[in-house]
């Protein structure tokens, strides 16, 4: 049962999170550093090796260039749509890329696409969780923001299967947010869910009834977040040290790092704090000094947040409902801590916002019950059934240019919609169609999606031919396509010419060279944590020894001790994890009244009914939490 | 699948209506089966056999929405993800079926122009998509102007240059305004009357199908006239609709 286990998912464009359901409600796997959060970082080691989280985020300031973080904002897009973020981000694009080629990052010596960098997080995700079980993963649900177009979660995707995993469900994080939400309340009412995260920004508008977590209405922006904040701050402290020291710190990557890691503990702590004194360090020896009242900080961002406000009215307008109507708002997402947002979020909606679940961890806990649902459901999710929209309009170009739109936004998904198209000359054998996706009325203004090459059309007269094309919108809000030719009953042959994103040889390339190792590197891993494990053991039994509680133990006692304890040291050369595990259990067991004992003494503290190896987890690193960032300024 | 940004699906005929259960073969079964609760292949049905409906259209639309939510239950995908990947495929078309019948059979415009499609009817096209099209390929647009507005248009049309004129100089005429949008209002106003003229014609058409499941003939020239009467209530309606965008983009909002 354990290796049908499905996770559930949340890629953040700042912080990760994996989490599942243990019973009846949903928990946060931590990772290997205690932390729940892993930062969305990947970096390079001096091998080129990568590694993700909280060791390559604070690799950021003295190897830049090895770095990379918000790789979401690239997730589906293609090196046009990225300007603006090149101007913000120390993105390093590789040099050699070609027009229409999959964007590819520069990390070190080597170069990355976005999903395979999304993919390393995902990968340290599904190490988490695999430790946690002690058991392969390899299913999940992963959250994307619900404004996300095709592409960006079909690179999702993509990412996914490239770090060994088995989508098996894209899920609206919004959405996601209100089912954890909904877990225990199950009542019935208009739900609006605004998240603002570190790189996205989601309006979704809910009615909930009788278990069904129906999607009304949703908007968005999928550039807008926390790290525009961010850039806002930085700009002006390297305009300050332009200015006032001369010093022109653009192109001083790990300078660029250290500022943006003050001032992002500087917004944070403005988050509890009147004001805070933002101090760098500079390269020149100087430091850089500078007091944000919390008044100057929102007028500063009052312009980014105001960017909210335009798709609530909107989602609001599409739902047909008045801010009165709805019955409950709920806030996710870390930015939805800055305070001047909450006022702005209870002016829309008039009423005080809901704040219980932590938003930085609600959408993976609501990625878990969806993953419980998909998995044949519990109890406590028992009649719950997720009901979600697709955000953007599909649309196909006619001629002059001109988008028809056949699957209109906020459509319920799984959607579809049955187009004809003939031929304009006799005995043509092909028709061209060109997917769009967007509001905007001129087909240049859209979204390109693909571009379809219906082939292999019979022969026949000009306008004979009727050939069905079906669209159809997944679950996932991810387009299929299929075409028919009526008369002649032929399928017809797809060829497929996507505008952005990997090709399907491509992933599968991706994933081998993961792939090669998984089996051994998994096997491995175990055994490198059944190690660790008995290291630990070891110690917490050598520090009982010099206990008074050790005395304490008849003879019989210790000998068996002693005897665990050398079968213990011996198997845990070999590459045997499940030989080491047993020992490990072994030696728990002996040595479970010494614990009591010490206990009892008073040697240690707080460790009631617990083993020795239990014990002396609790000396493990604490979580970091951006909460307690607050008061470390 | 065969490519990643944009997957394909295989075009499969669709499998003709079953009359017992794939899985468990007693039951009759329609979406899914009552016995075993598997999905069903889904049947190439229109949207109003889907609900088990006869081809009404003044519709419960409490008891419509009462369906789907039953239906979804049964049919999403979601309470489908461990079956094969045939029964997935099916949740995945029948499911897709569920939704389009949904939307279009609770939306009263949406459900007319589908039943009309049903009966036959080409419908003129109004829709933005072709002004757009017909303006940038300079063709003259297919449109009939109903001919009790002949004249009302006619004014209107010569005050929204007026007033798109003044714009480009940079001025702007308050009462022009005032005038443009107390015509908007009324425009308002025919719109929503012509949505009660719909109502009526639904009224006769439905009794001109109770009559026929009665088992009293009903001749075609019958249903063609009460098909032109809907025809011709919709065509003025998108008319009017497409004036009131138009005015209002004038307007300016």
């Amino acid at each position: 049962m354990s290796t049908d286990r499905i996770v559930g998912i949340d890629l953040g464009t700042t912080n990760s999170l994996v989490a599942f359901m243990q019973g009846e409600s949903p928990v946060v796997i931590p990772g290997d550093d205690g932390s729940n959060l892993v930062p969305s970082v990947v970096a390079l080691d001096q091998d080129n090796r990568p590694f993700v989280g909280n060791a390559a985020r604070n690799s950021l300031i003295a190897t830049p260039e090895r770095a990379v973080y918000s790789i979401k904002r690239l997730m589906g897009r293609g090196v046009d749509d990225i300007q603006e973020e090149l101007k913000f981000f120390p993105f390093r694009l590789a040099e050699d890329l070609q027009a229409g080629e999959v964007l590819r990052i520069r990390l070190g010596e080597r170069t990355f696409t976005p999903p395979e960098i999304s993919a390393l997080i995902l990968r340290q995700l599904k190490r988490n969780a695999e430790r946690f079980f002690g058991a392969q993963v390899t299913k999940a649900v992963i959250t994307v923001p619900a404004y996300f177009n095709d592409a960006q979660r079909q690179a999702t995707k993509d990412a996914g299967r490239i770090a060994g995993l088995e989508v098996l469900r894209l899920v609206n994080e919004p959405t996601a947010a209100s089912l954890a939400y909904g877990l225990d309340k199950k009542q019935n009412g208009i739900v609006a869910v605004y998240d603002l995260g570190g790189g996205t920004f989601d309006i979704s508008i809910l009615k909930l009834h009788d278990g069904i977590f129906e999607v009304i209405a949703t908007n968005g922006d999928t550039h807008l977040g926390g790290d525009d904040i961010d850039n806002l701050l930085i700009t002006i402290a390297l305009d300050d040290t332009l200015g006032d020291l001369g010093l022109d710190l653009r192109r001083n990557a790990g300078a660029g790092q250290a500022i943006r890691k003050s001032v992002i503990e500087a917004k944070i702590a403005l988050s509890s704090q009147s004001s805070v004194n933002i101090d760098v360090e500079l390269p020149c020896g100087k430091r850089y000094l500078r007091e944000i009242t919390r008044e100057q900080f929102e007028q500063l961002i009052q312009p980014i947040i105001d960017r909210t406000v335009g798709p609530c009215k909107q989602a609001l307008k599409d739902a047909g409902l008045k801010p009165e109507q709805i019955d409950e708002v709920v806030l996710v997402g870390g930015s939805t801590r800055i305070p001047r947002v909450r006022a702005l979020v209870k002016e829309l909606f008039r009423r005080e916002p809901h704040t219980d679940l932590n938003p930085d961890e609600v959408v993976a806990l609501g990625a878990a019950v969806q993953a419980n649902i998909l998995g044949g459901g519990s109890e406590a999710t028992e009649n719950m059934l997720l009901l979600d929209v697709t955000p953007l309009s599909l649309g196909i170009e006619v001629a002059g240019g001109v988008t028809d739109k056949i699957i209109l936004r906020n459509s319920t998904i799984p959607a579809s919609a049955t187009q004809f198209y003939t031929t304009q000359i006799d005995g043509q054998a092909n028709v061209a169609i060109h997917v769009l996706q967007g509001e905007r009325e001129l087909a240049k203004d859209c979204r390109s999606l693909a571009r379809f090459d219906l082939k292999g059309i019979p022969p026949m007269a000009a306008g004979m031919a009727r050939i069905e094309v079906k669209f159809l919108i997944d679950a996932n809000g991810i387009l299929h396509v299929s075409a028919r030719e009526q008369r002649s009953g032929k399928e017809a042959e797809i060829q497929v010419q996507p505008s952005y994103g990997l090709t399907d040889e491509q992933v599968e390339g991706m994933i081998l060279d993961s792939f090669d190792s998984a089996e051994e590197d998994f096997r491995q891993r175990q055994v490198i944590e059944a190690r660790n494990e008995a290291t630990t053991i070891l110690a917490a039994l050598d520090k009982g020894k010099k206990s008074p509680a050790w005395g304490h133990l008849t003879t019989d006692e210790k000998k068996k001790i002693a005897k665990m304890e050398k079968a213990l040291i011996a198997v845990q050369a070999e590459d045997d994890y499940q030989g080491i595990r047993k020992a490990i259990d072994a030696l728990n067991q002996g040595t479970t009244r010494l614990a009591e004992l010490m206990m009892d003494s008073a040697v240690s503290v707080a460790l009631k009914g617990k083993t020795m190896d239990e014990a002396d987890m609790g000396e493990g690193p604490t979580a970091p939490h951006p909460m307690a960032k607050a008061e470390f300024e | 699948m065969t490519n990643s940004s944009l997957t394909t699906i295989t075009a499969k005929p669709v499998p003709e209506e079953t009359q017992t259960c794939w899985s468990c073969g007693t039951m009759r079964a329609v979406h899914f089966c009552e016995s075993c609760g598997k999905v069903q292949p889904p049947a190439p049905v229109d949207y109003f056999t889907f609900f088990g409906l006869s081809r009404k259209l003044n519709l419960d639309i409490a008891a419509l929405d009462k369906d789907f939510y039953e239906l979804s239950r049964k049919l999403h995908p979601d309470l489908n993800a461990r079956a094969g990947s045939q029964e997935q495929e099916w949740s995945l078309q029948q499911s897709s079926l569920l939704n389009d019948a949904h939307r279009t059979l609770k939306d009263p415009i949406k459900r007319t122009q589908y039943l009309l499609k049903l009966e036959g009817v080409e419908l003129e096209e109004q829709s933005k998509t072709a002004t757009e099209q017909a303006r940038s390929t300079g063709q003259v647009k297919k449109q009939i102007v109903p001919p009790d507005l002949l004249e009302e248009v006619f004014d209107l049309n010569i005050q929204l240059e007026e007033l798109r004129i003044q714009k480009k100089i940079g001025e702007d005429d308050p009462a022009l305004i005032e005038e443009i949008g107390r015509q908007k209002l009324e425009l308002e106003e025919k719109q929503e009357s012509l949505l009660h003229e719909l109502e009526f014609r639904w009224k006769m058409w439905d009794g001109m199908i109770q009559r026929e499941q009665n088992g009293q003939p009903v001749s075609e020239e019958e249903r063609k006239q009460e098909r032109d009467k809907m025809v011709d209530v919709l065509n003025r309606r998108n008319y009017i609709r497409n004036l009131v965008r138009d005015v209002g983009e004038a307007l300016g909002n």
